[in-house]
């Protein structure tokens, strides 16, 4: 028995929405399995990490807090995937952003009025579009593989970070403990709510909507779209490749640098050798959970952003490692992936091939 | 002091080397698996642990090569039965790995390991220096070399090699000719997985004999570089392997001196490297256009 792809006349309505639903259902049900393997009750701990987060106030405001940097970053990825793109650094962007939007609070924090926080996001953004603008640059230039450019950023921007926080940007009065000193109140984003949430959460809110309508509506939105499916036709419509992927870059890395600096500004209020947990590399899935669609991204960074507080819930309570959420979003995004070629390919086991192709292919 | 940093450039180059060798089959078939990292880490766990619980080091590095393979199995289902997006998947798999690697880890953090044992060419390794260098390094360190070979002389003396690398060139052609595209790409992919995996053994019953949470630090993705700065020879994978070793020992040897220079820093030289060097290679056209499998990357879907 094997399995064979048969193509669609034309994409499947259906499995166009019914492909992700698949892709959590079945994520769900491996969870449960790996409950079983570890000796948990598989019950419990899909309900610890999945519906328990959901019950009270305290942990939906932590996915809020969670999901605004997940979906921001995968806004701007989902450019450059759209667009053929692949920017797998956007972990560095988000770090090197937020080491640029942040010197000011700490090398000039006398410098403190109503003119620091918008000077801060702007230059988070500008650094993280500086960063993804390397990898954007030797690729056009170069013709350097961008997946493994971007990649390598990624350690070279948390070394840079990890030699600031322990060296020239030590809080001088933190007792040699490796972090900055804390921002006043003029760097630090105001907060929503009791505390938990800060302004963050509307930005990245406001980023999906515009994209929303940039993507679907604008000229800039066409080419994108255009350039990934097919160069050739593009370039025919008068678009350069190398401009969009500069473009593209840029964007990506804007929207990681401001996501880094708006976390370490609203939730952690000051640098530390290490301020995210995988976010970047996380964004890769809710990017395509999303199905590279803004709205898609809005609703997926919420339930990656769930995983994280899932993963937390059942190491406290459970004593199972928190590592299973990063074992869950792998999965994730395994599933995602072969469910896509649903909407594409219908799926047939068939008991045997024609004979004359088998014997045929036996000489290899 | 010479013949003692020489040596440890082996053992930094050879983990490099195993994984790369096995990318460069992969590649040569016409698919990227960017997994590495990801197959990488999971042999260091299994290795170890399989080492510690059994007290054996061979049963730990045929663990490894297992658990490469299985992951790559994994990646192959995907990638060929599924045809999903070869760069996501291998991404996927990273992750994956990561994490299980964390979760089954989470055990043996702070055991202390195993080492596998050298081997001792009988009269050869008591010649001076050469003695130490070349005839008195673990079995691995001459597994790699031999891999190497074997790839080379698969790849271009055998009827083997001709197919998977016209299945990696033109695979509507081969598959044409009659021969079975996805058999061919699935078991480069195996061997890929397993290379990966005896890389993942070598860092944790040789390099630094332990458990530690990310050990492999981006060198699956080093190895990925490598195949594309040796262009897809095989030869071309040791220089590079052992360049790359050299630039890790002397970021060790500069930190142990001090200079003065912020140790993050020199950690950071091997990555920059990488950098450096994929430009120097994907500037020169004619050297990459040349041996760069043509449908690499690209996704098969028989017509029946």
């Amino acid at each position: 028995m094997r399995i064979e792809l048969v193509k669609r006349k034309e994409q499947s309505r259906a499995m166009l929405l019914l492909s992700p639903l698949i892709a959590v259902g079945l994520t769900l049900i491996t969870a449960a399995l790996l409950f079983i393997v570890t000796g948990k009750d598989p019950a419990l701990g899909l309900y610890k990490f999945f519906i328990e987060p959901l019950t009270d106030t305290w942990s939906l405001q932590e996915i809020v807090v969670k999901a605004t940097p997940l979906i921001l970053i995968a806004c701007g990825l989902s450019v450059c995937f759209l667009s053929n793109n692949w920017n797998i650094g956007a972990e560095g962007q988000f770090v090197f952003g937020a080491i640029c939007g942040c010197f000011l609070p700490i090398l000039f924090p006398e410098f403190a009025n109503g003119a620091t926080l918008p000077l801060m996001l702007l230059f988070g953004a500008l650094g993280g579009a500086a960063w993804a603008f390397i990898p954007a640059i030797l690729k056009t230039r170069f013709n350097t593989n961008e997946i493994l450019t971007s990649l390598m950023l990624v350690y070279v921007a948390g070394l840079l970070l990890d030699y600031l926080v322990r060296g020239p940007w030590r809080d001088p009065g933190g007792f040699n403990f490796p972090e900055s000193r804390i921002f006043s109140d003029a760097a630090t984003l105001p907060a929503i709510g009791d505390g938990r949430m800060s302004l963050s959460a509307p930005i990245a809110l406001i980023v999906v909507v515009v994209l929303a309508i940039v993507l679907a509506r604008t000229m800039k939105g066409f080419e994108i779209r255009v350039m990934g499916e097919s160069p050739r036709a593009g370039s025919f419509a008068g678009f350069s490749a190398k401009k969009l992927t500069l473009f593209a870059f840029a964007f990506a890395g804007a929207m990681a640098g401001l996501a880094g600096t708006m976390e370490v500004s609203g939730s952690l209020n000051q640098l530390l050798p290490s301020i995210s947990p995988g976010y970047g590399f996380t964004a890769i899935i809710v990017a395509f959970l999303g199905r590279l669609n803004p709205v898609g991204i809005l609703v997926a960074g919420f339930i990656l952003a769930l995983s994280y507080i899932g993963g937390e819930a059942v190491q406290a309570s459970m004593g199972v490692s928190d590592k299973i959420a990063s074992v869950i979003q792998g999965l994730l995004l395994f599933y995602v992936l072969a469910c896509d070629t649903l909407i594409l390919y219908q799926v047939r086991l068939s008991r045997a091939r024609p004979a004359a192709i088998a014997g045929e292919a036996e000489h290899v | 002091m010479f013949e003692a940093v020489l040596l440890t450039v082996i053992t930094a180059a050879t983990p490099l080397l195993i994984a790369a060798i096995g990318e460069l089959v992969v590649e040569r078939s016409g698919v990227l698996n960017l997994g590495v990292e990801g197959m990488m880490i999971m042999g260091a766990v299994v290795g170890f642990a399989v080492a510690n619980q059994t007290g054996s080091g061979s049963l730990g590095v045929v663990a490894a090569i297992g658990a490469g393979m299985a992951m790559s199995a994994l990646f192959a289902f995907l990638v060929l039965v599924m045809v999903t997006n070869q760069v996501a998947s291998g991404l996927a798999l990273t992750i994956l790995g990561l994490g299980l690697s964390g979760m089954i880890g989470e055990a043996f953090i702070g055991v202390p390991g195993l080492k596998l044992p050298e081997l001792h060419i009988p009269f050869l390794s008591d010649l001076p220096f050469i003695g130490p260098v070349v005839f008195q390094q673990d079995a691995l360190v001459y597994v790699a070399f031999a891999l190497v070979a074997g790839v080379s002389y698969m790849l271009f003396r055998t009827r083997m090699g001709l197919v998977l690398r016209s299945v990696g060139d033109n695979h509507a052609s081969a598959h044409a000719l009659g021969y079975s595209v996805i058999k061919v790409r699935f078991l480069a992919i195996l061997f890929g997985g397993a290379c990966a995996g005896l890389a993942g053994a070598y860092m944790s019953l040789a390099y630094t004999p332990q458990w530690v949470e990310n050990m492999t630090a981006g060198r699956g993705w080093i190895a990925l570089a490598l195949v594309v700065f040796a262009s897809w020879l095989p030869w071309r994978v040791v220089a590079g392997a052992y360049l790359f070793g050299a630039v890790t020992v002397l970021t060790f040897h500069a930190q142990a001196q001090g200079f003065g220079i912020p140790s993050q820093f020199l950690s950071s030289l091997p990555y920059l490297a990488t950098i450096v060097v994929l430009v120097l290679i994907s500037a020169n056209r004619r050297l990459t256009l040349v041996n760069t499998p043509a449908c690499l990357g690209k996704p098969f879907v028989p017509d029946r």
